[in-house]
């Protein structure tokens, strides 16, 4: 009987590796039931879990969503595009005022680097953070060493390269931590200007040319140009882009190892993967994606047990 | 901490092989029936039986391994989560004989739970349950086990605990332990 040492997940970088271990087995029961004519357990029936997403999202919200339901909890959306933060109302009000209808459990989006750690110090319900700005986003860093753990047998020891926009993925900062809490080497690789000026203090190994990292790697992680966050030019186009940094199928196969291939999503098919690279067998985009509901599954249940 | 053997190897022998020939006066040759042990302590229990079945019968019956953790009604009631065992069912329980087994019947709440999480397989044609040890008097729901080792009457505070060699114990063995009062 173990538990998790946090009664929120704000981010990777609280939690221990026990903390890690503990999802990781919990998601693999949760993985089973996911595999069964009836894919629903009754554990959270009196829960009421309410997902307040500030920023776009669609896999992440559908599978919080379906990991909310599959656990039989009682499930409210709030989308920000559609509501009275249009007209003005503070986050801290927008959220008391969801919690004074009986919610147990708030799932967080929000453009503000954290935004849900100045939450979790105002309210009592436990918080799960789904991405916060450019910062952490704990569930999709969880479900992609899940993925590798499921894929290769463990994540101790393996060599792991995270390509692209480093400077404004919150994937990258969850996936970093993560990695090295498990004992995985971890390698970022992209333009110069867009890996942060001090990523070395993380304990990284930094490279600048693609190829040269994909031949030191075990599992290359890939990543969206996020346009939206990027308020200047931080490379000349984005052929120019591709040209340096975008992995295709006859990269892959020439070099003298079989690597593993994963992509948080959304994909800009063309720019940061070919559409051959991605649906190839190095890829397990779509077994991420299916482990994320499981790991969801495992964070709500394991937190469930904490709401007052 | 007293504790008392209340069967022995020999004896715990004997009663499998009992409880397998009364299941089969009612399986006949088991073509439609499974068996489910209830993670964790059922699994051993269920094990047992099949083995016994498979020298008596010449063939293995199907067998599987159900966890009930995530459909127990005491979650959240606890100080800490209880961690979840692996289920292991490969088979669909739609129109079977199911066979329940676990090792000791106690409340009744996991049996309770264990028919909620059995409905996710499928819709069985009927379940049976059978325990090693019925301790009496002790039910908080109305479930009673269609074939029992023996009935033990015990106390609230006492604790039936049923050791296999699988387990790093020397023999197989049922104790009665009591708590001191210091």
């Amino acid at each position: 009987m173990q538990e998790l040492s946090v009664r929120h997940l704000l981010g990777i970088k609280d939690i221990t590796p026990q903390d890690i271990q503990l999802i990781f087995e919990t998601a693999d029961n949760f993985k089973d039931v996911l595999n069964r004519p009836i894919k629903k357990v009754p554990s959270l029936r009196d829960i009421t879990i309410a997902n307040v997403f500030f920023e776009n999202s669609t896999r992440t919200r559908l599978s919080f969503e379906l990991a909310e339901k599959r656990l039989s909890a009682d499930v409210i959306n709030f989308s920000s595009s559609s509501s009275s933060v249009k007209k003005g109302e503070t986050l801290l009000d927008t959220v008391n005022n969801i919690l004074a209808m009986k919610v147990d459990m708030i799932v967080m989006r929000h453009s503000s680097p954290g935004a849900p750690h100045f939450l979790s110090r105002h309210i009592n319900a436990n918080i799960v953070n789904a991405g916060d700005g450019t910062h952490e986003h704990p569930t999709q860093a969880l479900l992609d060493t899940f993925s590798i753990r499921e894929k290769l047998g463990e994540v101790a020891g393996k060599k792991v390269v995270i390509i692209g926009d480093i400077l404004h993925s919150r994937v990258a900062l969850s996936n970093i931590f993560a990695l090295q809490k498990l004992g995985a080497e971890v390698m970022v690789c992209g333009p110069i200007t867009l890996l942060p000026k001090y990523i070395k203090e993380l304990g990284v190994k930094v490279e600048l040319d693609v190829r040269k990292a994909l031949e030191w790697c075990d599992v290359a992680n890939v990543l969206r140009i996020q346009l939206e966050r990027q308020q200047m030019k931080y490379f000349p186009s984005l052929r120019e882009y591709t040209l340096y940094y975008g992995i295709d199928k006859k990269m892959l196969d020439s070099l003298d190892k079989e690597i593993t291939l994963m992509h948080p999503g959304p994909i800009n098919r063309g720019v940061e993967l070919s559409s051959d690279a991605a649906d190839s067998h190095h890829s397990i985009i779509l077994n991420q994606v299916e482990n994320g509901v499981a790991i969801r599954m495992a964070v709500l249940y394991l937190l469930a047990s904490k709401t007052a | 901490m007293q504790k008392r053997l209340i069967v022995n190897q020999q004896l715990l022998d004997i009663m499998v092989m009992r409880l397998c020939h009364q299941l089969i006066e009612n399986h006949g040759d088991f073509s439609d029936s499974v068996i489910l042990g209830l993670q964790p302590r059922g699994k051993h229990v269920a094990e047992r039986i099949q083995q016994t079945l498979a020298t008596i019968l010449g063939k293995q019956v199907p067998t599987g391994y159900l966890d009930t953790t995530f459909h127990r009604d005491d979650f959240r009631r606890r100080e800490t989560p209880l961690t979840a065992n692996a289920t292991k069912v490969d088979f669909l329980v739609e129109g079977k004989k199911v066979i329940l087994v676990d090792d000791v019947l106690y409340t009744g709440r996991s049996v309770r739970a264990a028919l909620d999480a059995m409905i996710a397989y499928g819709r069985p044609a009927s379940v049976e349950l059978l325990v090693l040890i019925d301790r009496l008097y002790t039910r908080h729901l109305p479930i009673q086990a269609t074939y029992v080792g023996r009935q033990v009457n015990s106390l609230q505070s006492q604790r039936v605990l049923v050791d296999w060699q699988e387990q790093q114990a020397p023999e197989d063995a049922i104790w009665l332990i009591t708590k001191s009062e210091d």
